[in-house]
C-alpha cells in the first residue's frame, strides 16, 4: 500500500475512561485490505470471546478500506461486534457519509471499548474523539429529532456522518438498527443495542481531508472506467429508477415473495405496493451515498393533513426499500401505500430493524391467530393488513409494556421458544428471514451465511439463474465461494450492488494505482483466507452449526423450485459442517 | 478570445448528493477527497429536504478581489478571479467577503481554494445538474 495512506491509522476510543489513542496498523492492512478482513482481527484482539453483547465487554468496530473515497462506489462501512441478537458475531454494513467521512478522517478503522455510565456521544474529526454530554438527547422518541440536533450542534456541514440510535437501541431492542445520515442503516444483528448498552447515543464523524494516491495518472484514468461502466450499466438505471423495490413484481410472478409469515409467496395485492407503484405516487427524492453515481435510495413522500385545521398538511419523508416492503408490507398483508409508509416511518423513527420487526410481527400475528397468544400478550389485535394495530404493536416492541413484548424485542426465535409456533418462526441461526423465497440457495444461503443474511452469498440470486437445484455439495461450494469472493469487496470497501463493474480484473487495476500489488488469483485466495478467519472466529464465539435448522414453514409453502425437502437442507448442512470443520482445524 | 467559462448549476433538485463533483476537483491534483475541492455539496438542513450546491458564480464586480490586500486575487476578464499564490498571505479576508461560502479553505498551505472554472466536475456529474456556460458580456 502506499505508505503515505492514512488509511492504516487506526482510532481506538474507550467509553469508559473516556480516552482515545491512535496505532499505525499497517501490519494488519498490508495483510488483510481493510473493511471486513481488518475488522475480523481487530475484534479477535479486542473482544473477550465470552462477553455478554451488552456488557462493556463487547467491541464495536466499524472499518473501511483502500477503495473507501477513492474510487466511485466506496461508499460503506463495515461495523463488526458481537450480537446480542445471535450471540455471536456480528457485522453490519451502511452507508451514506459514514465511510467517507471516516476515510477523511484520516482513519482506517474506528475501535469502541468499554461502556459509559452516562448518556454521551462522539465528535470524531483528524485530532481523535471528543467525549459529550448526551443526557438531553437520550429519551427523545424520534431519531430525526437527534440528527436535527447534533446538525446544529457540530460543525462540518457536507462532510461529516451522524450515526445515531432511536429508543430502540436505548431500551436494548436486541435488532435495534443505527441510523447513518437519516436514511441509511447499521440494520442487522443489532448494533443499535449495543451502542444503547454502551450509552453512547451518537457519533459524528467529520472528515474533509483527502488521501494522497499512489499513481496519480493511472487513478484518474481508472476511475474514469469504472465511472462510465457505471453510468452506462443498466445497473445505473435499475436501481436509479426504482431502487431495490423493483424485485417487488418479480419476485412474485414467480412465488419466491414471503407473505403473511411465509404461508404462501404470492401477494395478491403486490401491485399496490410495487416498486413501480410507489415510485408513481409517491417518490419524493432520490440520494446517494457520498461517491456513488447511482442513487438508488428513494424516499417517499407521504402528505397527510393535519385533523385540526382545513387545507393544512405535513409532509414526512420516507426511505423504502425491497426488504422493508416485504417485512412490513407483504409479510404482514399490507397493501395501503399509505399505511405501509406510516408503519416504515414508525420502524425508522423509533430506531428498529424492519426486517426483524416485521418477521417478529408476522410471527406474532399467526401465533395470535392460532390462539397460541392472546390480547393479554399482544395488548393490542393483530390481524393481516391492520397498520394501525401493527403501529401500535411496534411502539410496544421498543416500550415493552409487558412480558410478551419484552421476549418478542429478543426476536422471533426467542419468543418462539417462549411461547410456542416455533415451525412457523422464520428465524435462520437466530436471524431474522430475509424476503426471498427462491428455492434452496436462498435458504441454505441464509443458514450457512457467515450474518444469515441474504447478502453473504446471494443464493436468492442463483436460484433464480438455476432451472434445476444444483446437487447439495455443489449448491454449498458455489454459495461458499460467492461469500469469499464477497469478503474481498466488503474489504475494499465496495457496495455489493457494484459487484458486476467491480469484477477481480478491475479490483486488481484499481488496487495498483493506489500501490497494492495483487494478481487476481491472490485476491481470490485472501478473499478464502479472509472467509476462513470469520468462520474461526465465529466458532471461538460458540457458534453450533449442529444446531442450524430450516423453519419448517419453509418446507410447507412451495417455492419457484416446488416444495422443499427437508432432506436435501441435510445433506447440504452436512457438507457445510464438514467444509466448516477443516477450516476451523487447520486454524 | 475564447469565451470565459463558468460553472453553472442548472438544476439543484436533480442532485442527490453523491459528491462527485467534489471528489472531481480533488482528483484535478491526482488525489482522493475534499481538501482542494472548490465545491461543495450540502443538504438544505438534512437530506430529505433536498442539497444545496456551493461553487464559485464568477461574479462580475467579484467582492473577493476587493478586499484582497495583496492583490493575489484579481478580477479575471468577463467575471470571476484568478488567484496568484505567491502573494497570498493567508487572511482569509476572501472567505468572509463572498456572501455565498464559494471560497474554501487549504488548510495544508493556509490559502483559498478559488474555482478555476475549467469543468472537470461537470463530466462527472451523472445528473445533469452542473453545466460550463459561458460568461455573458454585460
Ligand atoms: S470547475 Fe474545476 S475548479 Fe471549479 S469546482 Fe469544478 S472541478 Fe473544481
Ligand atoms: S455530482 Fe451532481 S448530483 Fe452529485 S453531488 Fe455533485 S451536483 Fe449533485
Amino acid at each position: 500500500m502506499n505508505p503515505r495512506d492514512p488509511l492504516s491509522r487506526v482510532l481506538y476510543i474507550d467509553l469508559e475512561h473516556r480516552r482515545f489513542w491512535t496505532r499505525d496498523r499497517r501490519d494488519l492492512f498490508e495483510r488483510w485490505l481493510g473493511g471486513t478482513g481488518v475488522a475480523i482481527q481487530l475484534l479477535k484482539e479486542e473482544l473477550p470471546r465470552d462477553a455478554d453483547p451488552l456488557s462493556p465487554k463487547n467491541v464495536i468496530v466499524f472499518a473501511v478500506g483502500p477503495l473507501t473515497a477513492t474510487y466511485p462506489f466506496g461508499s460503506k462501512t463495515v461495523a463488526m461486534f458481537k450480537s446480542p441478537l445471535t450471540g455471536n458475531l456480528g457485522e453490519s454494513h451502511a452507508g451514506g457519509r459514514s465511510a467517507t467521512s471516516i476515510r477523511l478522517a484520516g482513519y482506517g478503522a474506528i475501535v469502541i471499548k468499554g461502556a459509559s455510565d452516562t448518556p454521551i456521544y462522539l465528535v470524531v474529526d483528524e485530532s481523535g474523539a471528543y467525549f459529550r454530554d448526551a443526557s438531553a438527547l437520550w429519551g427523545i422518541t424520534s431519531t430525526l429529532t437527534v440528527g436535527r440536533i447534533l446538525r446544529e450542534a457540530t460543525l462540518g456541514q457536507g462532510y461529516r456522518s451522524i450515526m445515531r440510535i432511536g429508543r430502540a437501541g436505548e431500551r436494548l431492542v436486541r435488532y435495534a438498527a443505527v441510523m447513518t445520515e437519516t436514511y441509511r442503516h447499521f440494520g442487522r444483528l443489532g448494533l443499535g443495542a449495543v451502542f444503547g448498552s454502551k450509552k453512547l447515543k451518537a457519533i459524528v464523524i467529520r472528515g474533509g481531508g483527502s488521501v494522497p494516491i499512489y499513481d496519480k495518472r493511472e487513478y484518474r484514468e481508472v476511475y474514469k472506467q469504472v465511472f462510465e461502466l457505471a453510468v452506462k450499466s443498466d445497473l445505473m438505471k435499475k436501481y436509479h429508477d426504482l431502487g431495490t423495490p423493483m424485485n417487488i413484481l418479480p419476485l412474485n410472478k414467480i412465488g419466491a415473495l414471503p407473505t403473511r409469515n411465509l404461508t404462501s409467496a404470492r401477494f395478491e395485492e403486490a401491485e399496490k405496493i410495487s416498486g413501480e407503484r410507489i415510485a408513481e405516487e409517491k417518490l419524493g427524492r432520490r440520494l446517494a451515498c457520498s461517491n456513488c453515481p447511482i442513487a438508488c435510495i428513494h424516499l417517499a413522500a407521504l402528505k397527510e393533513p393535519y385533523p385540526d385545521e382545513p387545507y393544512f398538511y405535513k409532509t414526512t419523508f420516507i426511505s423504502y426499500d425491497y426488504e422493508p416492503i416485504y417485512a412490513l408490507g407483504t409479510m404482514l398483508g399490507i397493501s395501503d401505500i399509505d399505511g405501509l409508509l406510516k408503519l416504515l416511518d414508525v420502524v425508522e423513527v423509533y430506531g428498529l430493524d424492519a426486517m426483524s420487526t416485521g418477521v417478529c410481527l408476522a410471527w406474532a400475528t399467526e401465533a395470535f391467530q392460532r390462539g397460541i397468544i392472546t390480547r393479554r400478550e399482544t395488548i393490542v389485535e393483530l390481524k393481516w393488513g391492520d397498520y394501525e394495530n401493527y403501529i401500535k404493536a411496534a411502539v410496544n416492541i421498543v416500550d415493552q409494556p409487558n412480558e410478551f413484548y419484552e421476549v418478542l424485542a429478543k426476536g422471533v426465535e426467542k419468543a418462539s421458544e417462549r411461547y410456542g409456533g416455533r415451525e412457523f418462526a422464520l428465524s435462520f441461526g437466530g436471524n431474522e428471514m430475509p424476503g426471498y423465497h427462491t428455492g434452496y440457495g436462498a435458504h441454505i444461503g441464509f443458514l450457512i451465511g457467515s450474518r444469515h443474511s441474504h447478502l453473504d452469498c446471494a443464493g436468492y440470486s442463483l436460484d433464480q439463474k438455476l432451472k434445476e437445484p444444483l446437487p447439495p455439495r455443489e449448491l454449498v461450494e458455489r454459495l461458499i465461494e460467492e461469500e469469499s469472493w464477497r469478503q474481498i469487496l466488503s474489504s475494499l470497501v465496495v457496495c455489493f450492488f457494484a459487484r458486476g463493474i467491480y469484477k477481480p480484473e478491475m479490483v486488481v487495476k484499481a488496487l495498483k494505482t493506489l500501490g497494492y500489488d495483487y494478481d487476481v488469483d491472490g485476491l481470490r485466495d485472501l478473499g478464502r483466507e479472509i472467509y476462513e478467519e470469520k468462520q474461526r472466529l465465529k466458532h471461538e464465539l460458540g457458534f453450533k452449526p449442529e444446531a442450524l435448522r430450516p423453519p419448517e414453514r419453509v418446507l410447507e409453502t412451495e417455492s419457484p423450485h416446488g416444495t422443499l425437502k427437508i432432506e436435501y437442507f441435510d445433506e447440504a448442512l452436512k457438507v457445510y459442517r464438514e467444509m466448516l470443520s477443516r477450516i476451523i482445524s487447520q486454524g | 478570445m475564447n469565451p470565459v467559462k463558468r460553472l453553472e448549476i442548472v438544476d439543484p433538485e436533480r442532485c442527490v448528493g453523491c459528491q462527485l463533483c467534489m471528489y472531481a476537483c480533488e482528483r484535478r491534483f491526482g488525489d482522493a477527497g475534499f481538501a482542494r475541492s472548490a465545491i461543495l455539496v450540502r443538504s438544505v438542513g438534512g437530506v430529505e429536504r433536498g442539497f444545496t450546491v456551493i461553487v464559485c458564480r464568477a461574479c462580475q464586480d467579484p467582492p473577493c478581489a476587493k478586499v484582497c490586500p495583496t492583490g493575489a486575487l484579481t478580477p479575471r476578464d468577463g467575471g470571476g478571479v484568478t488567484l496568484n499564490p505567491s502573494k497570498c498571505i493567508g487572511c482569509g479576508f476572501c472567505v468572509e467577503s463572498c456572501p455565498i461560502g464559494a471560497i474554501f479553505w487549504n488548510y495544508e498551505v493556509n490559502k483559498p481554494i478559488i474555482c478555476t472554472y475549467c469543468g472537470y466536475c461537470v463530466e462527472f456529474c451523472p445528473h445533469g445538474v452542473l453545466r460550463l456556460g459561458e460568461v455573458k458580456g454585460e
